[in-house]
């Protein structure tokens, strides 16, 4: 066993097991745990890791780019002393980087003197300004039903084929400071720093929000982190977190806006169930360890706002459900700590509507306090729960009618059935390009709800009812 | 008071090892590393011992000192909780943002219980007096109106020898002297307490009185007494949160302890700004003058999260201990069982169902039998109420952690994803829930309101599970085929459901309504049904029923008319009554 000290650090040789990304060091002190390593191979070529166990003498140790390669014999290990800390600066901005954090632009390494932990540190909730703001995303079925709000976490549900990632760009390329209806709009709208993390998606995704970045002239404050379908699972566990360690420089130490795409989360549980797995942990369901929720909880929760900065960070997490279930552990787990989730169906995309996104599951749990007088307009949230509470009655209406015919409908129970169909074309869908104002949706949302008779909308008042209802000469 | 008993050994996150000492004690606070982070002994074999560890555990190594303290975990308890938010060990959190910034550093240490504030104390014993533990020693006015009955601690007795005259006084300060044998003892308005450990009483009382929550689906269908327990599953996003804030703030409670267990830190700074601008209904204070605050939120250390929800029971009893009635909130329980599993996998213990620990249901039974209506040591009457909400995985009711506390809870909260997506709020199935307390509350309602609320509860719990089995039927054949008498019942319930159980939590008038209000609303729709199906009977058809005009008047009297304007009922009663005999005359 030999031990030498090199540039701070202590190296071993002294691997006695390695199991998949997982290795058993052993014979070496003072090893602290989530302590960073280097891994050098018979070859000379270097690689990383992290603490997860340490004994006396004894350390387990996740390679971060995986074991492939390695061998017992041959295999060093430099424990480096510290946890993983990443360079963060604004001119990260506009770069390119792996799954760990270092540039793949040809770009040089961040200059900067700033390093932070990439585990980051609990906000305090006494510290926390509570979310207020809307963001106007130009999206009717999100800025109505589902208004984002600076600071808050609201994931995308999807599934495999369906537009999440257009529906994500056009966010992040719409997406303004919202105002009031009826207030002056500022000539240059607010912008946002955005933070791109990619998490086991394949190369043509990453490509494909390049070059919407690029087209929409953002690419300058777009930094992107990628770790792609063929790049080492493990580094999978770092990326989203050095995204953040980003996100929180730049929103909370140079108070700038910043909206978070982490994309896909369902690779990233994966990963983690992975390691889990390997190394023997209890698992609680499918095989997922028992703490995925807090873990999911470490990435979601560095989300909002603080007293001491004018920024923000705003999430949008995209997860693919495995088989569209949505009570999988990776939906499920992160529905429980997200404030609302944004659902896309599969019935509508076949229905050829775009953005997908299925009404009733959604939910953003903080609209209530950005939305309204002062923020949107005093009818939108009476205006919200009335064209729910339709859109649910639609739903049994069209179970009726596939049992009894549509013929044999009450005349009111018709009349649902027209707004469900127009409701889904002309307010849900609308066009990739399509940036429609507050304003804009509300009058859409009202024009449909003229369709059923005034007795039928008891969730808005009768001065909402006398002020927005189209008769219904106005209304064709 | 702090010596070395031992050295780590072995870390695993939260979870260390350390040998050393075989006096370390089960359960003991020990401090670990130079930061003397504080942890908790959890297991004990040899000389090596088990630790939780309440705080991040990176960057620590073996080799590391282990301090033991010789106490179990405790809390501090005295004037001063009240308006305080605490982490999972009762931490001040603002005083850690005070000195660490926005972000929870490690190796925070505070005292629980401000110091140097001084309380206005009223001494309500005399020289000469035999005191025991529980015994009431004096007042400290903890806000401008609420009455902090300063107790003897429930190991000390004796005959006071000196007190202090009625002054403002600190935590520490001396406010009595007692004489046992032959030793004296100083007291002060400070105490601890082991957490783990309940608070002891002289009896439990049986339990009859409701917490009124001014939730109607709660008060009038399915109430919880005080001293009772209640459980609230539901999936996300389905109203396990908005309903406890709406019961920390309109509960008829006398103290409130909300914990935020492993849940969103938005959700607590709401609260902590929300409430001081909030007002109580019944004595125009701040809310927050009232509500002890628990915060130890998902991203916090788990082994914290653990310990919060004795924190938060231990203070609850304590207040009890004063005569007050306490309700407890516990959001969500499913992540104090996660931290229990998390921290027993990294035990390596043999798990049972689902990965949780065997010794699941007994945690949670005990936790819920600390709820309780008690004669107290000083013989005055407290209750601690408590509400657990409970987060299934995939909203399935028959995982472990929901299934155990039903045992141990008798009132049962069902919400509904079908409910809550549909936005029926709060979504909680009429069908699936249950309360045992209804027969016991049922003459507190008589008492109040002077009106038979069990029967037109009863009624209209009847109409509602008619209605379930009518829109079976409904559903193959459609509405048309159904008798009008029938569908006479389904417009009933439809008046029920979206006029009485829909309760809007963000809306002003709705938020919360008095049992008067809540048992008129009731009273109004069942007359509506008896006239209606009187008139049924005579061969009136549903849609003229259906198309009256007070039938929009009664679904929307849940906003139009506020907690003080009652009288406006008797005019709707009035258009019911007039508009039904118009219909009545037509089918003479
Ligand atoms: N009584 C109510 N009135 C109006 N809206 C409600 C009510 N109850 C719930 N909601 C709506 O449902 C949303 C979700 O509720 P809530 O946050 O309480 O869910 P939850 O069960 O605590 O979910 P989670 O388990 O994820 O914490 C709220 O943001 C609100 O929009
Ligand atoms: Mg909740």
């Amino acid at each position: 066993m030999s031990d030498v000290t090199v540039g701070g650090g202590q190296e071993v040789l002294g691997v006695t097991r390695i199991d998949g990304p997982i290795m058993i060091v052993e014979g070496a002190a003072n090893i602290s745990y989530d302590e960073v390593v280097e891994i050098r191979d018979s070859k000379g070529r270097l690689r990383r890791g992290r603490v997860l166990e340490v004994g006396e003498e004894m350390a387990v140790v996740q390679i971060f780019s995986g074991s492939t390669g390695l061998s017992i014999d041959g295999t060093s290990v430099r424990f480096l002393g510290d946890t993983l800390h990443m360079p963060v600066s604004e001119e990260m901005l506009g770069r390119i980087f792996d799954g760990l954090g270092n540039p793949i632009d040809g770009g040089p390494e961040p200059l900067t003197d700033h390093y932070k932990d990439i585990n980051g540190l609990p906000i305090n909730p006494t510290a926390r300004v509570y979310p207020r703001d809307y963001i106007q995303t130009g999206i009717s079925s999100i800025d109505g039903l589902n208004t984002l709000l600076r600071g808050q976490k609201l994931p995308l549900f999807s599934g495999a084929g369906l537009p999440h990632d257009k529906l994500a760009a056009q966010i992040v390329r719409q997406a303004t400071l919202g105002k009031p209806v009826g207030t002056q709009t500022d000539a240059e709208a607010e912008e946002f720093a955005i933070v791109f993390a990619a998490m086991g998606v394949k190369n043509d995704v990453a490509d494909y929000f390049r070059r919407s970045f690029t087209e929409s002239g953002a690419l300058n404050r777009v930094a992107m982190f990628l770790n792609l379908a063929d790049d080492p699972p493990v580094e999978r566990i770092v990326t989203p977190r050095a995204a953040l360690t980003l996100a929180e420089h730049l929103a909370y130490d140079l108070d700038k806006h910043v909206l978070v795409v982490l994309t896909d989360m369902t690779n990233y549980g994966e990963s983690l169930r992975e390691i889990s797995n390997i190394r023997g942990e209890v698992p609680s369901r499918k095989g997922y360890p028992g703490y995925l929720y807090s873990d999911l909880s470490s990435l979601y929760e560095r989300t909002g706002r603080i007293r001491t900065s004018k920024g923000s960070i705003t999430q949008i997490p995209i997860l693919t459900m495995p088989n569209d279930d949505i009570t999988h552990p990776m939906p499920d787990l992160t529905g429980y700590i997200t404030e609302g989730q944004i659902v896309l169906g599969r019935e509508l995309f076949f229905a050829g509507i775009y953005p997908p996104v299925a009404v009733l599951p959604s939910l953003s749990r903080l609209m209530k306090d950005g939305i309204g007088k002062g923020h949107t307009r005093d009818d939108h949230p009476h205006w919200g729960a009335q064209l729910y509470a339709a859109y649910a009655r639609t739903q049994d209406v069209r179970a009726l009618a596939s049992v009894i015919g549509e013929e044999e409908l009450s005349e009111v129970d018709q009349k649902y059935l027209k707004f469900g169909r127009a409701f889904e074309r002309e307010f849900i869908n609308q066009g990739s390009d399509e940036n429609r104002s507050i304003e804009r949706t509300l009058e859409i949302g009202w024009k449909l709800l003229s369709i059923m008779p005034k007795n039928e909308l008891t969730r808005v008042t009768l001065d909402e009812i006398a002020q927005y209802y189209q008769e219904e000469d106005a209304a064709n | 008071m702090s010596d070395k008993i031992g050295t780590l050994t072995w870390i695993s996150g939260p979870v260390v090892r350390a040998r050393g000492s075989r006096k370390v004690g089960m359960l003991e606070l020990v401090e670990v590393g130079e930061e003397r982070l504080v942890g908790e002994v959890i297991g004990l074999k040899g000389d090596t011992f088990t630790v939780q560890v309440y705080e991040e555990t990176a960057g620590m190594q073996p080799g590391a000192p282990v301090y033991g303290t010789g106490l179990p975990l405790s809390v501090e308890l005295g004037p001063g909780l009240l308006q305080s938010i605490y982490d999972g060990v009762q931490r001040p959190l603002p005083l850690i943002e005070e000195s660490m910034g926005s972000f929870i550093s490690r190796g925070a240490h505070f005292d629980p219980i401000n110091r140097e504030k001084r309380w206005r104390y009223i001494p309500k014993v005399k020289v000469g007096d035999e005191v025991k533990g529980g015994t009431i020693l004096g007042i400290a006015m903890e806000t401008d109106t609420f009455e902090h009955k300063v107790m003897v601690h429930p190991d000390d007795s004796g005959t006071i020898t000196w007190v202090p005259k009625t002054g403002e006084y600190t935590v520490t300060d001396p406010i009595a002297k007692i004489k046992t044998g032959k030793e004296e003892k100083e007291l002060t308005m400070l105490q601890r307490w082991p957490v783990r450990q309940p608070r002891p009483f002289i009896q439990r009382l049986g339990v009859s009185i409701p917490l009124i929550t001014g939730q109607r689906i709660l008060d009038m269908f399915f109430p919880v007494a005080k001293g009772g327990a209640a459980g609230i599953p539901g999936p996300f996003g389905s109203g396990k949160t908005v309903t406890q804030h709406s019961i920390a703030k309109y509960a008829d409670a006398e103290v409130i302890v909300y914990i935020g267990c492993g849940e969103r830190g938005n959700e607590m700074t709401e609260v902590l700004q929300e409430f001081p601008h909030l007002v109580d209904p019944r004595n125009g204070r701040p809310l927050m003058e009232r509500t002890v605050l628990i915060a130890n939120t998902s991203n916090m250390p788990v082994a914290a999260r653990e310990a919060s929800i004795y924190t938060g029971i231990t203070i609850a009893e304590y207040y009890r201990d004063m005569g007050y009635s306490v309700a407890l909130m516990a959001d969500s329980t499913s992540r104090w069982a996660e931290a229990l599993r998390e921290v027993s996998g990294r035990l390596e213990e043999m798990p049972a169902e689902e990965g949780y620990p065997a010794y699941l249901a007994s945690r949670l039974a005990e936790f819920y039998e600390r709820a309780g209506y008690v004669e107290n040591l000083n013989e005055t009457k407290g209750s601690v109420t408590i509400v657990g909400a409970v987060s299934p995985p995939g909203g399935d009711f028959s995982e472990p952690v929901t299934q155990h506390t039903k045992r141990f809870i008798r009132c049962f909260w069902a919400l509904d994803n079908s409910l809550s997506s549909a936005r029926h709020f709060p979504a909680i199935n009429w069908l699936d829930s249950y309360s045992e307390y209804i027969d016991g509350v049922a003459d507190w309602w008589q008492e109040k309101v002077g009106k038979d609320w069990l029967g037109m509860r009863n009624q209209s719990m009847e109409l509602l599970s008619e209605e379930s089995r009518l829109s079976q039927i409904v559903k193959l054949v459609g509405p048309d085929a159904l008798p009008d008498a029938e569908r006479m019942i389904l417009e009933t319930s439809r008046l029920l459901r979206e006029g009485i159980l829909q309760q809007n939590a963000m809306d002003e008038v709705d938020a919360y309504s008095t049992v008067e209000k809540q048992i008129r609303m009731l009273e109004l729709v069942l007359h509506f049904h008896e006239l209606g199906m009187k008139i049924i009977k005579r061969g009136a058809v549903i849609s003229v029923i259906h198309d009256l005009p007070v039938v929009d008047t009664l679904i929307r009297m849940k906003n139009d008319v506020a907690n003080d304007e009652l009288n406006k009922f008797d005019d709707i009663e009035k258009q019911i009554d007039k508009q039904m005999s118009q219909l009545d005359a037509e089918y003479r």
